[in-house]
């Protein structure tokens, strides 16, 4: 069983904290740059009130950036303790950002958080409102590197594997940091973060005027939120649409997982809502690929005609490969190069990943007797299949299907509330508008309810994004199982349950001093 | 330019590892907390003094971490995943700080204040302690074996293993590395006991610090004393930079220090800097004993880890297999990355130079109850 493995607990320790921290960090950031917009106008009119609700925001934002910074650490020992083979193998390339990270933006956040909290009455109002924001670029700034990092991982680019140190090693570092993945990443989820926080204020202040209590403020809260909530869900959507595009490209088994889409055709259709057949197993491929081939892979399904092809490549024909496509190769598509190429079955990638695991074992053997030609003839066999190198460890050609239905939901859930979302803001501008949200209960509500809706959301989100991956910490290249560390099970075990424990207690912590400081209100 | 780079990151590497040493003032002042801290008064003043300047430690411990990720990666993955309790341990430590300032004092934290006071204090002791065992292993080394090659096992392959089940908490029983990590702890306490006596505006508590500075200064500086005695004497491990072969060498960190001489001077204008620094802490007010002994203690502890390198040294020794221990060749980033790093890293005296704006912006003045109570005051 998965679970009871030191991959598998590895895995759920990882994603446990991930999932923790990503709990944190998208308030954290949007926060920041509501609280700076606030302390704008407070810079600008001199007005006592917006003095004093940009201060009740910056408590629930302390609140939050301390669990966050305590779940964050936690992430980076991460790699080091369990996934030390990672580590070493891209470490040249990974360890960059996650430095520069720590130079330029930690300290730069940390730095003026000092003057943000503790410097009201030491510097000039225009010193702490640059403090403020500059805080604000700090937690955007750190998310971009990591942001960095993690897209590298989708896409490794900018590198050459090096035979001798058995390692790859950068070689463009500019292609590393503005690789399209990168920079659609960030844009993504950065305005994810807006959003979160956005809906978060609207949430917080729609109980305000429910109960009837600090009308002023939660209305101007809710006008400056929702306005900026709906800003970003747009450049939000538009850089979704940017990440299919890229997913189609480097990562055809994510994008099939998430369709749920096992045999394609010309002109893909897309699920627009869907429940899967559980008896659609793919490890059945292994056994009777007859069996497997005839189980329908929806036991309902509303879906768009050529809408994933549309989607994917902006051309209704277009043909989207499926997660058995992808298996039994066959199907032609254009390369980096722009080549139009047959896509080679994964039993061909994998016999391919083994030659090259063996010509660098052979290498280093050459090497060490001196066999000049043995090393010539090995690189040359390496470099010609180190694209398949981390096929090599893969067991069985369907370990490189991801959880279908987790990543096929996750989607669904992230695209649904995504949506549901655009109407909130633009119910929240109409209603202030109309100066009537204050008295239209149901909206209130429905505000309060989309708090923990929107985590669900963001939440889903990652769960796409690194569920789909699997099996691959670097795609193509290295697999999670070949990533860890060698560590017993039942460390992984004990430490996992020990965060667990922690987190929660913390977690339960965190909500209720927020309902405190929420109940008493930005009066206090 | 290889070598060069390398040695270059290690002095960086370094030189943010003594940092953090003087930023750990913060841990020394948390682990007052229960001893001469008792009061609920001079509790709250501690930990808001200390609550301004958390973070920054913690920061600088993160980049410290992400900076040996990035320039010496195989480092990472053997001591991280090899002494898995070890870091683990430091982890929790420093996850429960985290929160500890922020939820201390707020309803509705559910565990209580003293819990978190409880949890600052098992940072600011053990937190101190276990990180000084673990920059000890730079020179007692560790139970492991590395061969890059186990990558080409397509069943089994990982690069570092642990040998002894320990993983890592073999290495708090090595009397050296203990040694280490009591003078990194009395160092802590030493600059948190400065550090109230400079920034707390409460008589009572600062006349205290001052009475105990004699007790953990004086401990302090013996156990720096001894610690030195220790790793003169013991034997190091050289490496040949053209072959890699690696040899145990007596006295090898004497002859660092000897045969690069910088670090000596620097080591010696440390040492003498802090003894000056807690002397002035002694017999005058000490208003800037804090500086003095934290600059001391930055000089004297970038020499000691520049030595544990430097010179053709071994830094992470495998006590199993000599050959694989761990140098700043074999062990380092590639040309390229160190090289585009090492541009970033000409922006760190602009990093510096506004964490000193506004750690003197802030730090004007004393902290006083009257300063906490004020209505813009945002209280631990």
């Amino acid at each position: 069983m998965l679970l009871a493995s030191l991959l598998g607990l590895s895995r759920l320790q990882f994603a446990l904290t991930a999932m923790f921290h990503w709990l944190f960090v998208p308030l954290t950031i949007g926060l920041g740059f509501i609280i700076a917009i606030m302390e704008t106008y407070y810079v600008r009119t001199g007005n006592e009130f917006w003095k004093r609700t940009t201060k009740f925001w910056m408590k629930i934002f302390a609140i939050n950036f301390a669990i966050g910074v305590a779940t964050g650490i936690i992430l980076e020992f991460q790699f080091g303790t369990n996934w030390s083979n990672y580590s070493w193998f891209v470490g040249d390339i990974f360890g960059a950002p996650l430095a520069i990270e720590g130079i330029f933006a930690f300290f730069l956040e940390t730095t003026f958080f000092a003057i943000m909290f503790f410097g009201w009455n030491k510097v000039s109002k225009n010193v702490h409102l640059l403090s403020t924001w500059l805080v604000a670029f700090g937690t955007v700034l750190s998310a971009l590197w990591i942001l960095v990092a993690n897209a590298w991982m989708q896409y490794p680019v900018g590198m050459e594997f090096n035979p001798d140190t058995a390692r790859n090693e950068m070689v463009d570092f500019w292609a590393v940091a503005l690789s399209p993945i990168a920079l659609n990443k960030f844009i993504h989820t950065v305005t994810n973060c807006f959003v979160v926080a956005a809906v978060a204020v609207t949430g917080i202040s729609s109980w305000y005027l429910l109960k009837k209590r600090e009308e002023e403020f939660a209305r101007k809260s809710i006008r400056i939120a929702s306005v900026f909530g709906l800003i970003s869900l747009i450049v939000l959507i538009w850089s979704g649409d940017g990440s299919a595009y890229h997913v189609a490209k480097k990562q055809p088994m994510k994008l099939a997982a998430m369709e749920g889409l096992y045999r394609s055709q010309n002109g893909t259709p897309i699920v627009a809502f869907g429940i899967l057949n559980p008896k659609k197993s793919i490890s059945r491929l292994e056994r009777d690929s007859l069996g497997f081939a005839l189980q329908e892979p929806y036991l309902f399904n509303i879906s768009i005609p050529k809408g994933l092809s549309l989607l994917v490549d902006r051309k209704s024909n277009t043909f989207v490969p499926g997660i058995e496509d992808i298996i039994q190769g066959g199907y032609t598509y254009i390369n980096d190069l722009g080549e139009e190429v047959v896509a080679l079955p994964v039993r061909e990638r994998m016999k391919r990943g083994r030659i090259a695991i063996e010509a660098l074992a052979n290498y280093h053997k050459a090497k060490e007797v001196g066999d000049d030609h043995g090393k010539e003839l090995s690189l040359i066999a390496l470099k010609e299949n180190f694209s398949h190198f981390g096929y090599g460890y893969i067991e069985k050609q369907t370990d490189i299907v991801p959880n279908v239905p987790l990543t096929f939901y996750a989607f669904r859930i992230m695209v649904i509330l995504g949506g549901f979302f655009i109407l909130l803001f633009s119910l929240a501008i109409y209603l202030e508008r109309k100066g009537i949200i204050y008295k239209t209960r149901w909206f209130l509500v429905l505000s309060i309810i989309s708090i923990p809706l929107v985590y669900i959301c963001t939440q889903a989100g990652w769960i796409v994004a690194e569920v789909g991956r699997q099996p691959w910490t670097i795609q193509d290249l290295l697999t999670t199982g070949a990533s860890l560390s060698g560590v017993s099970a039942s460390s992984v075990m004990t430490t996992t349950i020990m965060f667990f424990v922690l987190f929660s207690v913390l977690l339960a912590a965190e909500l209720t001093i927020l309902f405190k400081v929420i109940h008493k209100g930005p009066a206090q | 330019m290889l070598y060069l780079l390398q040695h270059y990151w290690w002095l960086l590497v370094s030189l943010l590892g003594s940092i953090l040493v003087f930023l750990m003032f913060v841990q020394g002042g948390q682990s007052l907390l229960f001893g001469i801290v008792k009061s609920k008064e001079e509790k709250t003043l501690l930990i808001n003094a200390l609550g301004h300047k958390w973070e920054l430690t913690f920061t600088t411990l993160v980049t410290f971490g992400g900076s040996i990720f990035a320039s010496f990666p195989l480092y990472y993955s053997t001591s991280f995943g090899g002494a898995y309790w070890l870091w683990m341990s430091i982890l929790f430590l420093f996850v429960v700080q985290a929160v500890s300032f922020e939820y201390r004092g707020k309803a509705g934290n559910l565990l209580g204040s003293r819990t978190y006071e409880i949890f600052l204090f098992l940072n600011g002791f053990f937190g101190s302690l276990l990180l000084g065992v673990a920059v000890g292993t730079f020179f007692t080394g560790g139970s492991f074996v590395m061969n890059k090659m186990n990558i080409t096992n397509s069943i089994h392959p990982v690069i570092s293993y642990w040998t002894n089940g320990w993983h890592g908490l073999d290495a708090i029983a090595n009397p050296f590395n203990l040694l280490m990590g009591i003078v990194v702890y009395l160092a802590a306490r030493t600059l948190g006991l400065l550090y109230v006596i400079k920034q707390i505006d409460l008589d009572s508590l600062v006349a205290k610090a001052k009475v105990q500075i004699k007790v953990t200064g004086v401990a302090f500086i013996l156990g720096f004393v001894g610690l030195l005695i220790a790793l003169f004497t013991m034997t190091g491990h050289s490496v040949s930079p053209e072959n890699g072969v690696i040899s145990a060498v007596k006295y090898k960190y004497f002859f660092n220090m000897a045969e690069l001489i910088w670090p000596a001077i620097m080591l010696i204008c440390g040492v003498l800097l802090v003894l000056y620094g807690i002397g002035t802490s002694l017999f005058s007010k000490g208003k800037f004993s804090f500086y003095i002994t934290g600059g001391g203690g930055v000089l004297a502890v970038w020499s000691i880890l520049i030595c544990a390198a430097f010179n053709n040294t071994a830094f992470f020794v495998s006590t199993v297999d000599m050959q694989q221990s761990l140098t700043l060749y074999n062990s380092s980033s590639s040309e390229f990355t160190l090289k585009v790093m090492a541009y970033a890293s000409l922006f760190i005296p602009f990093v510096i130079g506004y964490v000193i704006f506004v750690w003197r912006t802030l730090s004007k003045t004393k902290i006083s109850d009257t300063d906490l109570d004020r209505p813009d005051a945002h209280k631990y």
